[in-house]
């Protein structure tokens, strides 16, 4: 392992990160499509968004970062992907708006038909979004991206057997990935309707993908020849073996309805094919530029490398505290009793009469002394402080005391029900 | 110069990107709808967070109350926040790939750490919005902390990157390619960010702080005026009554290293054609054929404002050849749109503080709470100005006397058709945003929680 592709090796992991936890809440747009009407496809419709809810966020950063990480370490080969597939590029991110809105609209949603409506919207962005990205992907990998500024073909190089392959293969991957999940979810929640539910939808879907990926090899055969060697003859073949492994795997654990251990198989099934690809791909990046060419200097890669490795250290705790919350049934739904606060306490602790506007007026002076008259970059630094001293010193004493002190005596207001 | 000169000597074959006046108004539409909701990013947690404190210490339900609906406003910008942010980021490749090929080495870092920001704000309000009531109050007030940090690192690492653009380093040019690339010194080494960094921190609060309290100045004038919307309005009015009128401080000085690193953009400001001594400032008035017609000039107000001395000598426009100068109407008019509307702010914001410490109460006048619906979206007006000031005070550069705006646009078809797309998505987008929020507030009070409420 070189300097110059670690980087790429982050970028790879984020994208399989993306493609399972984001996927999987694309696929969940699916099963809202395709629930039907009724009362049952209302329970299915809620229970994927109730499920995703909490994480969809967080998901949709690996984008960002995979987008983030490439463009600083390999910025040539970002720029000639992002011009020439500019058209799938800009389809996934019109995609991405519609379903953000159609997100956060949810919340307000109140009437069956809006929620309807929403559901939607949000579903059909769910499938235009990850076929958009699956096509782009397809693009590279048939090294239909040459190198420079819109070099490539504008609709060839995402028009093509490899990306329609990869395209459909991303939905159904997603749908099949959002299924195993959601049937663990409902196994969880002592849900037996929707986990029955959604048992017969991974189930399907895992036998749909599988035979739309054997299918794909074909069309790599004749539309992407040295992706294809390297794939089934070369380095990839690890990948695509333990990829085929992991989704036989997922097919048996959820039939016998080991849900939890089908997660991480299924996750296991969609990384491996990444690897596979990256594998049987390097160390070409883009027709005629090597992982190494397209590598930014030596202080660049240290600075990403550094970078990420210190952002993981706080990012994977995060994560795992908020997958732990969600998994473990806390931030999912169904209300625990939250504990009461603590007894009241006078609002700001009892200072001498008139001290904070007096601090906040010397802050304010020292403020505008240090940061309009003087002119030095340390004086400024001072300045800009103060100034903020000032605005939190002086926050307290200009609010309204009669909205803070004597909260329990206004009645108008307070609830009766604790909760 | 030699920059310049080696850098298009060796360039790829020349782009011709008939579009470019689109490819810029289509990232300026972005970046429009984007910012206003950055600054919710950055200062709506601190204030949620601030009510849930006052909850926390007093156990008064009004606090709780407030701070649950707030956040289902958070909640609600938040997502179109990430969606509009992604496109930017998008853009980056999409609109200008050879900005990103060439520089992305050098500028490319800010954004990577800004994406664990991002991840740190995604994953904390994931938490803090579905934990209301499934956290321990102390747990779900300490949840939110991330939230306001990682909105302060964000903006820290998103600014670096465009004071690095605004006053390259970092790196040297050989034949047009960036090469002895220090990334952290381009980008935090750099002391052309933090007056950019502080102003359009204190924004945040200042926009946040007027738009929430103009709604319920709204309310106010229609008669909804209990202690619920007195609190509602009153916490974020203070803030933004103290923000403004130390923005206008904050402005003088973001003036002054602008006259200091770019003179010409200065220049712009002002509508400066020759340099001089003792040049003047005018207000209002158009710039036409080297001067400023039709404002009102005030003499030897520039030169004082730009260097403390009321002699001293500006740049003007003419230090560099006609081709180097940015669009001096578009810059000097953002320009004054944003610091009138920021003195008004400022006067608004010392008519309330002076009211707060004379009568020891809220305004009364119902020209106060009049001016205060006015003001959340003149905010955003003067918010939007002040980007497009710098921004477009920048061109024809897209980093700054390195590579030009027209050297970094895509060589890809079908700009118009993306941004009309762009301009119909988020406009659909606007109408959901302004429904949701119309939703919410039409919530009652005291309505008991739903089963799909999380």
């Amino acid at each position: 392992m070189h300097l110059y592709e670690l980087p790429l090796l982050f970028a790879l992991i984020g994208l399989a990160f993306y493609t399972v936890l984001a996927g999987a809440d694309f696929g969940a747009g699916w099963w809202q499509l395709t629930a039907g009407n009724g009362p049952d496809a209302d329970s299915i419709r809620d229970h994927a968004h109730q499920a995703m809810g909490p994480v969809w966020e967080a998901n949709h950063v690996w984008l960002i970062f995979v987008l983030t990480v490439v463009w600083t370490a390999y910025p040539s080969a970002f720029g000639s992907i992002a011009s020439t597939l500019s058209i799938p590029l800009f389809v996934a991110a019109v995609g991405i708006i519609f379903r953000g809105t159609a997100y956060a609209l949810r919340a307000g949603a109140s009437k069956a038909r809006e929620l309807r409506a929403i559901d939607t919207a949000f579903a059909l962005s769910s499938i235009l979004t990850p076929f958009a990205l699956g096509a782009a992907i397809g693009g590279i990998a048939s090294r239909r991206v040459p190198v420079g500024n819109a070099a490539g073909d504008q609709f060839s190089s995402w028009l093509n057997p490899t990306s329609l392959l990869i395209g459909v293969l991303a939905v159904v991957t997603a749908a099949y990935l959002a299924a195993v999940f959601l049937c663990a979810d409902a196994a969880r929640l002592g849900e037996p309707t929707l986990e029955r539910k959604f048992r017969t939808r991974a189930l399907a879907a895992g036998l749909v993908s599988g035979a739309i990926a054997l299918a794909g090899v074909a069309v790599l055969r004749s539309d992407a020849q040295p992706l294809y060697h390297r794939l089934v003859e070369g380095r990839g073949l690890i990948g695509l073996i333990a990829s085929i492994v992991a989704g036989c795997a997922t097919l048996a654990l959820v039939w016998w309805k080991r849900y939890e251990a089908s997660r991480y198989s299924a996750a296991l099934a969609v990384a491996a094919i990444i690897a596979g690809w990256a594998l049987a791909q390097s160390p070409v990046f883009l027709e005629g530029l090597t992982v190494r060419e397209a590598a930014a200097g030596r202080d660049t890669l240290v600075a990403v490398t550094v970078a990420v490795l210190a952002g993981a250290a706080i990012l994977f705790p995060s994560l795992a505290l908020l997958f732990r919350l969600v998994l473990g049934g806390d931030l999912g739904r169904g209300e625990s009793a939250a504990g009461r606060p603590t007894q009241p306490r006078s609002l700001i602790a009892t200072l001498a009469p008139g001290l904070l506007p007096r601090l906040a007026i010397a802050c304010l002076v020292a403020g505008i002394g240090f940061t309009t008259i003087a002119n030095a970059a340390w004086a400024h630094a001072i300045g800009v402080f103060s100034l903020f001293a000032f605005i939190v010193l002086a926050f307290p004493a200009a609010l309204p005391p009669d909205l803070l002190a004597t909260p329990l005596k206004d009645t108008n207001a307070k609830k009766a029900d604790p909760r | 110069m030699s920059q310049l000169a080696l850098l298009a000597s060796t360039a790829p074959a020349a782009i011709n990107q008939g579009y470019l006046l689109q490819a810029r108004q289509m990232q300026a539409l972005s970046f429009a709808v984007h910012i206003p909701l950055v600054c919710f990013g950055i200062a709506f947690p601190a204030l949620v967070l601030f009510v849930e404190w006052l909850y926390l210490r007093t156990g008064d339900e009004l606090y709780r109350t407030l701070a649950k609906r707030w956040t289902k406003v958070m909640a609600a910008l938040f997502a179109a926040g990430v969606v509009t942010g992604t496109i930017l980021s998008f853009e980056m490749g999409l609109l200008w790939p050879s900005f990103t090929a060439s520089f992305g080495s050098v500028f490319g870092l800010g954004f990577a750490i800004e994406g664990f920001s991002f991840f740190m704000e995604a994953i904390f309000i994931g938490i803090y919005i579905y934990g209301w009531s499934r956290l321990s109050p102390r747990a779900h007030f300490a949840s939110g902390i991330p939230i306001a940090i990682a909105g302060f690192t964000g903006s820290l690492t998103v600014i670096s990157v465009n004071g690095w653009m605004n006053h390259p380093t970092g790196f040297h040019l050989q034949g047009g390619k960036a090469v002895d690339v220090h990334p952290l010194r381009a980008l935090f080494g750099n002391s052309y960010f933090w007056h950019e960094l502080v102003h359009m921190y204190l924004a945040g609060y200042i926009v946040t702080g007027f738009l929430v309290a103009a709604a319920y100045a709204v309310g106010r004038l229609r008669g909804r005026w209990d202690r619920y919307e007195r609190t509602a309005l009153a916490i974020p009015l203070t803030v933004a009554a103290l923000c403004s009128p130390v923005q206008v401080l904050v402005g003088d000085w973001n003036g002054r290293e602008v006259a200091r690193a770019q003179p010409t953009k200065l220049a712009a400001f002002e509508g400066l054609a020759q340099t001089r001594r003792g040049a003047p400032v005018h207000l209002l008035g158009w710039y036409k054929d080297g001067r400023v017609e039709y404002g009102i000039p005030v003499p030897r107000l520039l030169s004082l404002l730009a260097y403390h001395d009321p002699n001293a000598t500006v740049a003007g426009l003419d230090t560099v050849p006609p081709d180097e100068r940015p669009p001096v109407n578009v810059v000097r008019i953002a320009f004054q749109t944003m610091v009138g509307i920021g003195t008004l702010l400022a006067l608004l914001g010392f008519a309330y503080l002076a009211v707060r410490w004379r009568r020891k109460r809220l305004p009364e006048s119902p020209w106060f709470y009049r001016a205060l619906v006015v003001a959340g979206p003149l905010s955003v007006v003067a918010l939007i100005c002040g980007w497009v000031t710098t921004e477009v005070g920048r061109q024809p550069w897209v980093v700054y006397r390195v590579m030009r705006t027209s050297d970094a646009v895509t060589g890809a078809g079908g700009i118009p058709v993306g941004y009309a797309t762009l301009a119909l998505v988020y406009l659909g987008l606007a109408l959901a945003v302004a429904w949701i929020l119309r939703r919410l507030a039409r919530v009652p009070l005291n309505a008991p929680p739903t089963a799909k409420e999380v």
